[in-house]
């Protein structure tokens, strides 16, 4: 389980996290929400180590990540989808692919990880060796997607994966969110602009306005919020 | 016509040295995307370290070897204390740190080693190798130039395009923030660059010291030359060194034996001007793919 409490951030003079405190759940899908610019991204960067706290813990199964180095806190079953996918444009599918086996696997699994995700994502088993700036908004989400689960992850941090995406190609990347954490027991927590398509697949969801937590709630309740909807979602 | 056939292998022989010197810009540059311009006098140091151990009567063979390890520990050492402090910020710091360094290190070795000009023996005979009466310009010492850049580049290759050191180099160079959350140990990784580029360097003065006498600069027309052809190869290409280290030393052996020696400097920068304006990004270089 994802443990934030009391989590406060800041870029130099600007505070972007006020003492934020959620948990995500094992086997969930938990939607983080809010404007843009109200410190969704920074949540997940602090959480993967990206960026460093002011105050407050973050811990996972027990064990504090604040102060553990990226590389570290990756070990620990933690994979990040930043902002924009982060596809490695120079490499081709299978490298994007293989790098997050690395530190990991042996050669025998690394085959066998990477069948999984090509069963998963045919459309990149097509073009492997094709370089990953030939794929289009979509493929590279499931690329993207495809590689952070190729180092078989116990919680997954998503940061807007509908980003640019049309909408089919929006539903069937939620659908198939939704069932990763529900086979495979995998945690995930959802940064999402697009509300209605995250509050369809999550359980939780957290509401931040301005580095503050505005409510932490199951979904349902969340959703049938018209006047939050209405102040923090623009619905 | 024997003017021509000495000048190709002047050429090639030169052309290779500045091939390994390049391969070191280029391996920093794949792995860090840093310019290092202290490549060059890093080499110069570890040669140094070589001909005082020769001094001292070891095994010559001993002496490259630890030359080479010299340079590996130099590198990294070098990554770690000075250029990984300064990441970050701005792209251009690393880069005044290295001039810094180049400065820095030539100096050093001349208050420790005194600037007086010095001689380094070959680790093979300079004679000219005889092909029943005739003598070539090309000697034994020359073939184990061109062998050991050889290798030194096919070793290259590999490692970039077959090992998963090499992905994870490539990656760390083009997206340490995304490498890093696929659990790539980006810091170690830019160390090891350097190490190994520091070892292509230590090779490279090996290679030049017993056909100068050298002192603290001897690698600094080597180095200007050394990115002549890094430049002209394409900046990430270990091909393109080779090549472009070929094509510079024998358009400057060209220019040197039919116009006169004082020209070559600007035979370099012709070369430049002409390569740059047809392929900007260098001859092997991969170009980058536009966004439409």
């Amino acid at each position: 389980m994802l443990d934030v409490e009391d989590l406060s951030v800041s870029y130099g003079a600007v505070q972007a996290l006020h003492g934020v405190t959620f948990q995500a759940r094992e086997g969930t899908v938990t939607a983080v929400l809010g404007a843009n610019g109200a410190g969704k991204t920074t949540l997940l960067r602090t959480v993967s180590g990206l960026v460093k706290r002011q105050s407050g813990n973050v811990s996972y199964g027990g064990v504090e990540l604040t102060g553990l180095s990226v590389e570290n806190i990756v070990r620990l079953g933690i994979s990040h989808v930043p902002e924009g996918r982060g596809v490695i444009e120079e490499l081709t599918i299978d490298e994007n692919l293989r790098l997050g086996t690395l530190w990991q696997f042996g050669r025998q699994e690394r085959r066998s990880v990477l069948d999984e995700i090509y069963e998963l994502f045919p459309q990149l088993a097509q073009r492997k060796r094709r370089m990953a700036s030939t794929l289009s908004g979509g493929e590279r989400q499931m690329l993207a997607i495809g590689r952070a689960l190729s180092s078989k992850p116990k919680l997954l941090l998503l940061d807007e994966p509908s980003l640019g995406l049309a909408p089919l190609v929006t539903a069937q990347i939620m659908a198939l969110i939704q069932e990763l954490a529900r086979e495979t027991r995998l945690t995930v927590v959802l940064v999402e602009q697009n509300v209605r398509s995250a509050l369809s697949i999550a359980e939780e969801a957290v509401v931040i306005n301005l580095g503050r937590v505005v409510i932490a709630d199951t979904a349902a309740s969340v959703a049938a919020d018209t006047e939050l909807r209405h102040l923090y979602l623009g619905f | 016509m024997s003017l021509f056939i000495n000048l190709t292998l002047n050429g090639i022989t030169n052309g290779m040295i500045f091939a390994a010197v390049a391969l070191g810009l280029v391996f920093i540059w794949r792995a860090t995307h840093i310019v290092n311009f202290s490549q060059g006098s890093m080499a110069m140091f570890t040669t140094y370290i070589a001909v005082t151990l020769l001094d001292r009567h070891i095994n010559y063979w001993l002496v490259f070897a630890a030359a080479l390890v010299a340079g590996l520990v130099m590198g990294g050492v070098i990554e770690l204390v000075l250029i990984r402090p300064l990441r970050g910020e701005h792209a251009l710091n690393p880069v005044i740190v290295t001039l810094g360094l180049f400065i820095l290190l030539e100096g050093l070795a001349g208050s420790i080693f005194g600037v007086g000009n010095r001689s380094f023996p070959p680790a093979f005979s300079q004679a000219g190798l005889t092909f029943g009466h005739s003598t070539i310009a090309f000697s034994h010492f020359d073939v184990f130039i061109l062998a050991a850049v050889v290798i030194l580049m096919l070793g290259t290759l590999v490692l970039f395009r077959a090992t998963n050191m090499g992905l994870r180099m490539r990656a760390a160079a083009f997206a340490p923030e995304v490498a890093r959350l696929l659990g790539v140990r980006v810091g170690r990784i830019l160390t090891l660059g350097w190490a190994l580029a520091a070892v292509a360097g230590s090779l490279a003065g090996l290679l030049v010291a017993p056909t100068v006498s050298f002192s603290p600069n001897f690698m600094d027309l080597i180095l200007v030359y050394a990115f002549t052809a890094a430049v002209v190869g394409g900046l990430d290409s270990p091909v393109g060194a080779l090549v472009g280290g070929l094509v510079t030393g024998l358009s400057l052996s060209y220019v040197g034996g039919y116009l006169g020696s004082s020209l070559e400097p600007l035979g370099a920068l012709a070369i430049l001007m002409v390569v740059l304006s047809a392929r900007p990004e260098g001859i092997f270089s991969r170009p980058a793919p536009r966004r439409v």
